[in-house]
């Protein structure tokens, strides 16, 4: 079980923040087609500018393979202080 | 020491905690982030954090810090949450042996918050709410470190 967080605007575009995908997508491209397919807009989005992908508090580039009880985070452009 | 917090906090108490009890700090310069209200209207902000990787980054920003400017020490309180007008946002701390340093280090530190740490502001204001993204000129502000302008 894959668990996907999204932070920001991709969680108000969604309609959620947090979602458990069982089974577990094997890689980030797979689990990107998953929502891609029930939910293009958020697809678009996820691979939209400045949208950075997090596996287990990670910052990975390019698709990574995802164990099965991995914790992917999709995080738009940041805005602290 | 990094910290966030969904409760308001009291620079001024962060400020004296961090001076006390130094024997090699010369200087300490401080930073406060106050929510700004805009043209006057009633606004709230919601900041949006990744409890655990936005610590670590934080840190690591901090760090980064320590090593560039050669801190005796830093500090940085955020908040998080729901946040008024008028609140105190973001506080950063820096000790250093002379002024140039903690000055410096101050700077960097908040240049890098505004872009690179992971948190996400929502603004609420009359015309609805939005989500902020860094401006223009936050990521020109980030620029002058990489480019070596400074140091």
């Amino acid at each position: 079980m894959v668990k996907v967080l999204l932070f920001g605007r991709l969680g108000d575009q969604a309609g959620w923040r947090e979602r458990d995908f069982d089974p577990s997508p094997a890689t980030l491209s797979i689990l990107k087609a998953l929502i891609t397919a029930e939910d293009g807009p958020l697809g678009a989005a996820l691979g939209g500018a400045g949208v950075q992908a997090a596996v287990d508090r990670n910052i990975v580039r390019g698709d990574v393979a995802l164990t099965a009880t991995a914790e992917v985070a999709f995080l738009p452009p940041m805005s602290g202080g | 020491m990094i910290r966030l917090t969904e409760e308001a906090f009291d620079p001024g108490a962060e400020l004296n905690r961090f001076c006390a009890a130094r024997t090699r700090t010369g200087a300490v310069a401080s930073f406060v982030g106050i929510a700004r209200g805009e043209g006057g209207a009633a606004t709230v902000l919601e900041l949006d954090a990744y409890p655990g990787f936005t610590e670590g980054e934080i840190g690591r920003l901090a760090g980064e810090a320590v090593r560039r400017f050669g801190l005796d020490d830093v500090a940085v309180v955020h908040r998080v949450g729901r946040i008024s007008t008028g609140e105190a946002i973001v506080l950063v701390l820096t000790a250093s042996a002379h002024r140039r340093g903690a000055f410096e280090a101050c700077d960097f530190l908040m240049d890098h918050l505004k872009s690179q740490a992971p948190l996400w502001k929502k603004e609420h204001g009359p015309a609805g709410a939005e989500w902020v993204e860094p401006a223009a000129s936050d990521l020109a502000d980030l620029g002058r470190w990489q480019s070596g302008a400074i140091r």
